[in-house]
């Protein structure tokens, strides 16, 4: 899936996360901000990893502001991120493409 | 060096007799002696110890660099006083202090600069929180931190461990000799009992109020004797942050459950019959015990004897409703509490000697039935955290956890399995504050588990119908639920050192170190 513009969801609720997607310079760029930084820096950089990978993303700027979401909710909002930045805006196959 | 709860002690803080961690009892029996200020007589008649200003009462007092000052935590958040009296002591120069509190809190961020001025360069409390937590754990500190309990701080007074060379006692009220009180005034906080120790044990005394009142000032929980100096300021604290308004008992319905787990769990128990004791903690779950023990007590016709602690409302509330007969009293958590200690005749105050501390010849605490207290963290254990976030930052107090919890008959700790993503029952805990071996039950959202140290209150619970789990499947759920978190990584210094009750080292906690992904 082609990055085309820069797109964002989630919020900055109590465990949620806000993950905001960009046009990239051929590879993937994943910047991170956490409450649990220390203790799932690595967990959540690897699940929105995962995320791109599984939905076709190459190239993108990627940054993330968790206030705890569990790994379920990072994919969500990785993956609605992807879908608006891709401007890919009908059919989309919630749940399916990222699992 | 491998301690009795795991911990590897480095061995170069084993030196003029420090040791590790043992065990509870470890130092039970043993014989020591305890040190003597030294005083200045005054035997001509003077009639006022007034001094004009705090500079002038440090002056007076002969503070200088490289000594030990102390300060008390009555005033929690509202406190002045120890800002005024360091702010003096920077703006004149002198550095090298060490600062010897009961407690440090929010209201002290100012130290923490005064932290990488060099200013201070030792410090030693229970609570260590906002910037000044962030110094220490950022390694600013010269000296390690050295974090106690509210018990453990009065034994290394009455040890030696400390030798405090000037106490500067902020009192709600004081006469022009000293006598000091935690009533009235308009900074009331009710009782004195953290500072009494400092008033018989520091070379200096310096009494620093808002309310000036004729002498006598009667009955004192510092005595004239004992005081230097007295000194009068505008203000002390603010008034709103000292006694705030009763915590209302939560609606969570989480905590609620919780409570209610609680005080069916202390039904369970042989020990809740007529004139037990108890003490809880302020938590939301802790606090809400409370309303819960109520019916049990009513249904069953029995009374509490003794309740002891920060008192906070809810106790002050069924001591009025005369379910028990008398309130000890350490500290006072909220306006309801300091006013009882004012008017309820059955509602003492005491030292914190008498609450909690180890090696006297008997502390309240070692007569506690039951004590109900959160957690940070709780290892599989059962070795609880309440002094540093998962992060690895100085951000709480052990304050009486420890205490209470050690001498407590049935030790409760009540915590939600999990914080946002934090899981709160882990494999290892930052730091042990209390160790495992004082922890009966664990009370969480998911599920009740009993030390299998205590195989008496498995089977009194078994009977009652309550049903238990393990640690271990606690610490399972709540991994499942939020993934094993990575271990923190911290540099190699050792930035505070987390002293058992005895004096022994429980843990140290090290430099924090930025995390990349």
């Amino acid at each position: 899936m082609e990055i085309k513009r820069m797109a964002m969801a989630g919020t900055l609720e109590s465990s949620d996360v806000q993950i905001t997607i960009e046009p990239g310079n051929g590879t993937i760029a994943v910047q991170i901000d956490s409450i649990v930084l220390n203790q799932y820096g690595r967990q959540i950089k690897a699940v929105v990893l995962r995320t791109l990978e599984d939905m076709g993303v190459t190239s993108a700027n990627v940054t993330v502001v968790d206030k705890g979401a569990l790994d379920c909710t990072i994919r969500a909002r990785a993956e609605c991120a992807v879908y608006r930045a891709s401007e890919f805006e009908e059919q989309i196959p919630w749940g399916g493409v990222a699992r | 060096m491998i301690n009795a709860v795991g911990r590897n002690i480095p061995d170069e803080l084993l030196t003029n007799g420090r040791e590790v961690f043992q065990g509870n009892n470890y130092r039970d029996g043993q014989i020591y002696t305890k040190p003597g200020p030294t005083v200045k007589a005054q035997i001509k008649p003077q009639e006022s110890k007034l001094v004009e200003s705090i500079r002038e009462a440090i002056r007076l007092c002969g503070v200088k660099d490289g000594m030990t000052v102390s300060f008390h935590h009555h005033f929690r958040d509202g406190d002045y006083v120890a800002n005024l009296v360091m702010q003096e002591i920077a703006d004149l120069g002198i550095k090298d202090i060490t600062i010897a509190a009961s407690s440090m809190g929010a209201a002290h961020d100012p130290i923490g600069k005064m932290i990488e001025d060099g200013v201070v360069t030792g410090l030693q409390t229970s609570g260590i929180r906002g910037k000044m937590g962030e110094a220490v754990s950022n390694g600013k500190l010269k000296t390690p931190c050295i974090l106690r309990s509210h018990g453990g701080r009065v034994r290394a007074i009455e040890q030696g461990e400390v030798h405090i060379d000037v106490a500067f006692i902020g009192a709600p009220t004081a006469d022009e000799y000293g006598n000091a009180r935690g009533k009235g005034g308009k900074s009331d906080c009710g009782v004195l009992s953290y500072a009494m120790i400092d008033a018989k044990y520091a070379d200096k005394v310096v009494v620093i109020t808002d309310c000036l009142v004729p002498f006598p000032n009667f009955p004192p929980s510092i005595q004239a004797v004992d005081v230097d100096y007295v000194v009068v300021v505008e203000e002390i604290g603010n008034p709103q942050k000292i006694a705030s308004k009763a915590a209302r008992i939560t609606q969570d319905p989480r905590e609620l459950m919780m409570a209610k787990e609680c005080a069916r769990i202390m039904a369970a128990t042989p020990y809740f019959k007529d004139g037990f004791s108890f003490q809880t903690g302020v938590g939301g779950a802790s606090l809400a015990v409370n309303r819960f023990i109520e019916p049990l007590m009513r249904e069953r016709g029995i009374r509490m004897r003794w309740g002891i602690g920060g008192i906070s409302a809810p106790m002050v509330e069924l001591l009025e409703k005369g379910l028990i007969d008398c309130l000890v009293d350490a500290q006072d958590f909220d306006i309801d509490s300091v006013n009882s200690v004012h008017k309820n005749q059955t509602h003492y105050e005491i030292s914190t000697s008498q609450y909690c501390n180890p090696m006297n010849k008997g502390a309240f605490v070692n007569k506690l039935d039951f004590v109900v207290l959160a957690a940070l963290e709780i290892d599989t254990g059962f070795n609880v955290n309440v002094v540093t976030g998962s992060d690895g930052l100085l951000m709480g107090a052990p304050g009486g956890h420890p205490d209470a919890s050690a001498g407590a008959k049935c030790s409760i700790i009540v915590t939600p399995l999990v914080r946002g993503r934090i899981p709160t029952v882990c494999e290892r805990i930052v730091t042990v504050t209390t160790p495992g071996e004082s922890i009966d039950v664990l009370v969480t959202d998911y599920g009740i588990a009993v030390n299998p140290r205590r195989q008496d209150l498995i089977d009194h619970m078994s009977a009652a119908g309550i049903e238990l789990t393990t640690i271990e499947a606690l610490k399972d759920k709540a991994y499942s639920m939020v993934g094993v978190p990575d271990d923190i990584v911290f540099h190699d210094r050792v930035v505070a050192i987390m002293e058992a009750r005895d004096g022994t080292i429980l843990d140290v906690v090290r430099q924090i170190k930025n995390y990349e992904v």
